[in-house]
């Protein structure tokens, strides 16, 4: 990117007296600008990582208090299995029942899998808080955006029949599980939803489901 | 008709509106850039369609390798001045019975990255000259019942600083059961609120399709 530079001569060979500013040639200036640049665009990170919030609830410190209690009809049970697999059963089994334990259905993350299990429990709610976003994109409703926050909450909050669902992990499931379902409940809407320790039965029916043989050594862990 | 004529020279370019475009990006550029410091363990989030940006201050964060160990992070405090590295590596210190010389504190307070080391071995690993021999030293910090110091670290966090907030960044393939012994740790120590740190992705939801 060198430039050439001709030197003017006047006559005789002298050179003419400067009538001009000297010129600076700034093309090295550019050259380690872009250079400079090229680096930073390169190591900036422009995308900062999200967040995902989570509560978890209280531990029961007192072996004698009992968890609350959830009406049975709807309470649809999540359990995150080995190998990307999730398994759904409705209702709550108590520990006696372990001989007619009820039937998993095996689905997976897809938007075809789990998605539309979750669609299917919470279509009025749904239905609502999608109908609401629609208002307020198309303009029909205008309010802040922490307004539509509040009030999907409060939509949320109001629903009354939509699924309870309790999310509980297999030994072997993996982190990433974890996110996904949480991940699916947020896009579904889900109004109620908690995370909770996986009982024994359950653990062998997701043995039974992915045909794992038992160790004998499950624990309600 | 007068002719026209060409020019002699060759035609210079003005280079400052070039340079002054290049002086104001770059500014941007130098300003706004965060060098990423590498963790001691390399970790590729899930997704998840959240947008809320990560808390700057006021953080404790538990990076969850998919071997399953545990490495921790503070931040300083929204003023450096409030230096709160320094002092809940004392506070650390005083519980198992370590006294952490100044120059070790300043060591730890400037350590860019997540720390998982026994804090037995704490006083070796600020000593050591470079990062390449620290690097030995990350084994993870140890979290089971016989010698629970993630909770030990959890609790002089929150008490040397009681606005901080629990931020969890695992691997996808990190095994669930470390996930569930981090979020015991916690939930012991009476944390509730937790913020898994995932990366963005959209999710498009057809409600036609789902109706049928």
């Amino acid at each position: 990117m060198a430039e050439i530079i001709q030197e003017e001569k006047g006559k005789d060979g002298k050179k003419k007296t400067k009538k001009h500013p000297p010129h600076i040639d700034m093309t090295p200036m550019v050259d380690l600008m872009c250079l400079l640049i090229t680096f930073f665009m390169l190591t900036t990170a422009f995308s900062k990582a999200k967040i995902m919030e989570i509560v978890l609830p209280d531990k029961l410190k007192d072996p004698n208090q009992e968890a609350p209690r959830i009406s049975a009809s709807r309470t649809q049970n999540i359990l995150l299995g080995p190998d990307n697999k999730v398994y759904t059963y409705p209702g709550n089994v108590k520990p006696e029942d372990y001989n007619s334990l009820p039937p998993l259905r095996e689905t997976d993350f897809s938007a075809t899998g789990i998605r539309q299990i979750l669609l299917g429990w919470n279509r009025t709610l749904f239905k609502k808080i999608d109908d609401f976003n629609q208002q307020v994109i198309s303009g029909k409703i205008v309010i802040s955006q922490d307004s539509v926050q509040s009030a999907i909450r409060k939509l949320k909050s109001d629903d009354d029949t939509g699924p309870i669902v309790l999310i509980k992990a297999y030994k072997e499931a993996t982190y990433g599980n974890f996110v996904d379902i949480l991940d699916e409940m947020n896009i579904c809407g889900v109004a109620h939803y908690m995370f909770v320790d996986i009982a024994w039965y359950e653990d062998t029916m997701i043995e039974i489901a992915a045909g794992i043989s038992s160790t004998g050594t499950t624990s309600s862990n | 008709m007068p002719k026209i004529k060409l020019p002699t020279k060759q035609p210079r370019i003005d280079m400052t509106p070039m340079v002054d475009t290049f002086c104001v990006v770059l500014t941007f550029l130098m300003l706004t850039t965060q060098m990423r410091q590498p963790e001691p363990a390399t970790v590729d989030t899930p997704f998840s369609i959240s947008e809320t940006p990560t808390p700057d201050f006021n953080t404790m964060s538990f990076l969850l390798s998919p071997e399953g160990q545990v490495f921790m992070n503070f931040d300083n405090g929204p003023d450096t001045l409030l230096k709160y590295r320094p002092k809940i590596l004392t506070e650390m210190g005083k519980r198992y019975g370590i006294e952490f010389t100044e120059k070790q504190l300043r060591e730890f307070e400037k350590f860019p990255s997540s720390i998982g080391v026994p804090i037995m071995q704490m006083q070796d690993f600020l000593n050591a000259k470079d990062n390449t021999s620290r690097k030995a030293f990350q084994a993870g910090i140890p979290l089971d019942s016989a010698d629970n110091q993630l909770a030990m670290w959890v609790l002089y966090a929150r008490q040397v600083n009681p606005n901080i907030q629990a931020c969890i960044k695992g691997d996808a393939k990190t095994p669930f059961p470390v996930v569930k012994k981090v979020l015991d740790i916690l939930q012991d120590k009476n944390v509730k609120k937790f913020n898994l740190i995932t990366s963005l992705e959209a999710a498009k939801i057809n409600l036609e399709e789902i109706q049928q």
